[in-house]
């Protein structure tokens, strides 16, 4: 059995660029064994290593009975992401993975779903919409919200505009500060919960985004009666070993690698607006 | 297990020399630096010999005493956790050639066979943790577990608790009770010996033991229950669990964060703490890199660090996280606490924090809520 620790070859098939700092590349491992067996869920995320500088999580964009590359959607912020925005077509990386558990498929199928986003180009809930949308006959009605904090932030205009014209499909967006022209809502993501046309009560709900939007997110459901258990949610800690061993991306007793990413809100409710945890 | 039969104390080093036969290095105590420190080993002239250990919050010194016994102390500063867990090491390697392909290689860890002498009972309880952790049925560390299958545990039951020692509060000692080869009982003359497995069954068939008397026997069932009532620290008796839970938001936790350096020496020489870091150290030469990992603590910045945010970035959220690890989520993570009674953290912890002493307090809070 392969050391799920250390990294395999792989090569950037496709790039990007979706906004001026976020971008999305198509890989693909070199060995075509791997490429046959590799499998994932959407949710799930990849260790992305750069040659002399290290390794970053990173979730998986693309479906998982899509083609045969798979996708990330990558914002720059530091060392490592800096250097993975230069990778070209052809250009050769190091993945292991998939890790972790994923978006909840089996308990979501025909039932209402709610996906409220909050943050640059959250690619968790990036997978799991772009999952319902192949498969739109599985699930009941499904209602997008998602927040970023400047409208420029906003990016897959395209998709959104897309989504929006789709059968029993619910977009509505905010930005806390917007440029003139912006057609949606100014302010927080969670003051457009009341527009949204589900009945919370019986709907599944998937949350990604700063813990405390969450938090507050989870709150406001609460109150129209959601449950509890009903409500997912994709944490993010630092990782260094994606595989329950180094210690680093502990939420409380739970190890965000191996137990998350995506956490029941019921299990992780007392903990999940505590600060310095 | 029985007793097998009684080793003297000057046929002792055969003990060493039906290790090296079977081709284990050995490894036991000796003094180094002022403390006992755990070393490779030829002979028992190596042994500590007439020293004990002083151990108080925030002290550790090592002073004379007439006893002529080898084992006459308590611990070191470490012990098995930097045999099996390397504080540092090579994960794996990888090599960019000219035409930008990337190669991934892995040196397998290697270890010779190696038997530790002087192993206690906390050591064996902590290296059972540890093994729950890194030999998990969801992700092994190969290393790990490379160099746990090479190990010979030779243990050596306690008489001279140091009083920083609670393992009798954790259930953990001071008598050992599970997963050596050998276990010794040190006595004037001699050592009593019991062994369990193969390895232990070979070892014992060579040694020639001599029968042991019934006052023997007596001796170290006096020995071992007087080494359980000499330790004066406790936990409190209570859900420790629920106290730590119900009580993240206390005051007390700052109060710690004004003593506390957060240096991290409660985590390093904790021997169940498992935390490492990784990273990259690229080669002058442009081509080749190793991937390196190192021990690391929650008391760090870069524990907590993500982009443009520390999430534990004070004291208080520090040592919160190691005392609620230690002694709740260890439960929720392997169903049992994470101390076992070593008392190592209190006394190299440098400005004298007691774990007992913080979740006593803690306890008194709680009640009186
Ligand atoms: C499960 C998971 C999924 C993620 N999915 C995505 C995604 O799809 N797209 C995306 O753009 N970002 C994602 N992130 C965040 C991404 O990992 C960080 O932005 C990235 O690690 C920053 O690395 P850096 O070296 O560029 O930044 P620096 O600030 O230089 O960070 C240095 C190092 O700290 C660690 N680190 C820093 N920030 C984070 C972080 N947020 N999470 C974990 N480790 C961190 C990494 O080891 C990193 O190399 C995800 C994080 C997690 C935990
Ligand atoms: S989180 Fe802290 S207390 Fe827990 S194992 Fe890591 S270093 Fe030790
Ligand atoms: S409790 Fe003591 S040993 Fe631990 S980090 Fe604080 S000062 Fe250092
Ligand atoms: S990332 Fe190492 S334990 Fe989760």
């Amino acid at each position: 059995m392969h050391d799920s620790q250390i990294p395999h070859e792989a090569v950037v098939i496709s790039r990007t660029q979706e906004s001026r700092s976020i971008f999305s590349i198509g890989l693909q491992f070199t060995d075509e064994e791997l490429n046959k067996q590799y499998r994932f869920q959407p949710g799930q995320f990849n260790m992305l290593y750069v040659f002399g500088i290290g390794e970053v999580p990173i979730s998986i964009v693309s479906d998982p009975q899509g083609s045969d590359e798979f996708i990330h959607t990558i914002r720059t912020v530091g060392r490592v992401t800096q250097i993975l925005e230069q990778l070209q077509p052809g250009d050769r990386l190091g993945i292991r993975g998939p890790f972790g558990r994923g978006w909840p498929l089996q308990t979501l199928q025909h039932r209402d779903i709610l996906v409220v986003t909050g943050g640059l180009g959250c690619a968790p809930s990036v997978s799991i919409i772009n999952y319902i949308m192949l498969r739109r006959e599985q699930f009941g009605r499904l209602a997008i919200v998602q927040g970023v904090k400047h409208s420029e932030d906003l990016i897959w205009h395209d998709h959104y505009q897309q989504w929006m014209q789709q059968p029993d499909t619910q977009v509505l967006l905010a930005a806390d500060v917007a440029t003139h022209g912006w057609p949606w809502h100014i302010g927080l993501v969670t003051e457009l919960l009341p527009q949204v046309e589900l009945d919370i009560s019986q709907a599944a709900t998937m949350l990604c985004g700063p813990e405390m939007m969450m938090h507050a997110t989870a709150q406001m459901l609460l109150e129209s009666k959601a449950k509890a258990d009903q409500i997912w949610l994709s944490m993010e800690r630092n990782m260094q070993c994606a595989v329950g061993l180094c210690g680093h991306c502990q939420f409380g007793p739970d190890f965000v690698c191996r137990d998350g990413p995506v956490f029941n809100y019921a299990d992780v409710q007392h903990r999940l607006s505590r600060r310095g945890l | 297990m029985s007793f097998r039969g009684f080793l003297p104390r000057e046929r002792f080093d055969t003990l060493f020399s039906i290790l090296h036969k079977i081709g284990a290095q050995c490894i036991g105590p000796t003094v180094k630096e002022g403390a006992i420190t755990y070393a490779h080993l030829s002979s028992s002239a190596q042994f500590p010999h007439k020293v004990t250990d002083q151990q108080e919050p925030g002290s550790y010194r090592l002073t004379p005493t007439t006893d002529a016994r080898w084992f006459a102390w308590a611990n070191g500063p470490q012990a098995l956790k930097p045999l099996v867990f390397a504080p540092e090491e090579i994960l794996w390697r990888s090599e960019r050639n000219a035409t930008g392909t990337i190669a991934f290689t892995t040196d397998a860890a290697q270890m010779p066979l190696t038997a530790v002498i002087g192993v206690r009972a906390c050591d064996l309880a902590a290296l059972a943790l540890q093994d729950q952790h890194f030999l998990h049925p969801q992700g092994q560390d190969a290393s790990y577990a490379s160099r746990r299958r090479q190990l010979i545990l030779i243990a050596v039951n306690c008489t001279h608790p140091s009083a920083s020692c609670f393992c009798h509060a954790t259930g953990d000692g001071p008598e050992v009770d599970q997963d050596y080869d050998l276990l010794l009982d040190e006595l004037d003359h001699g050592f009593a010996v019991r062994c369990s497995g193969a390895t232990g069954e070979q070892i014992v068939q060579q040694l020639s033991l001599e029968p042991l008397q019934p006052s023997q026997l007596n001796e170290i069932d006096n020995a071992n229950r007087h080494a359980a009532e000499q330790q004066t620290r406790h936990l409190p008796a209570t859900d420790l669990e629920q106290v730590l839970n119900t009580l993240q938001e206390s005051g007390r936790w700052q109060d710690i964060a004004e003593r506390c350096l957060s240096c991290g020496n409660c985590t390093s020489v904790c021997p169940s703490c498992f935390c490492h870091s990784q990273h990259d150290v690229p080669a002058a030469d442009g081509i080749t890199s190793t991937h390196v990992r190192q021990w690391d603590s929650c008391f760090t910045q870069g524990h907590s660090y993500i982009h443009g945010l520390v999430i534990r970035n004070e004291t208080r959220f520090r040592y919160r996280q190691w005392l609620t690890h230690k002694f709740a989520g260890w439960i929720r993570q392997y169903g049992r606490s994470g101390c076992v009674g070593c008392g190592r953290c209190i006394t190299w912890c440098p400005v004298g924090i007691d774990v007992t002493e913080e979740l006593q307090g803690l306890t008194e809070e709680y009640n009186n809520a």
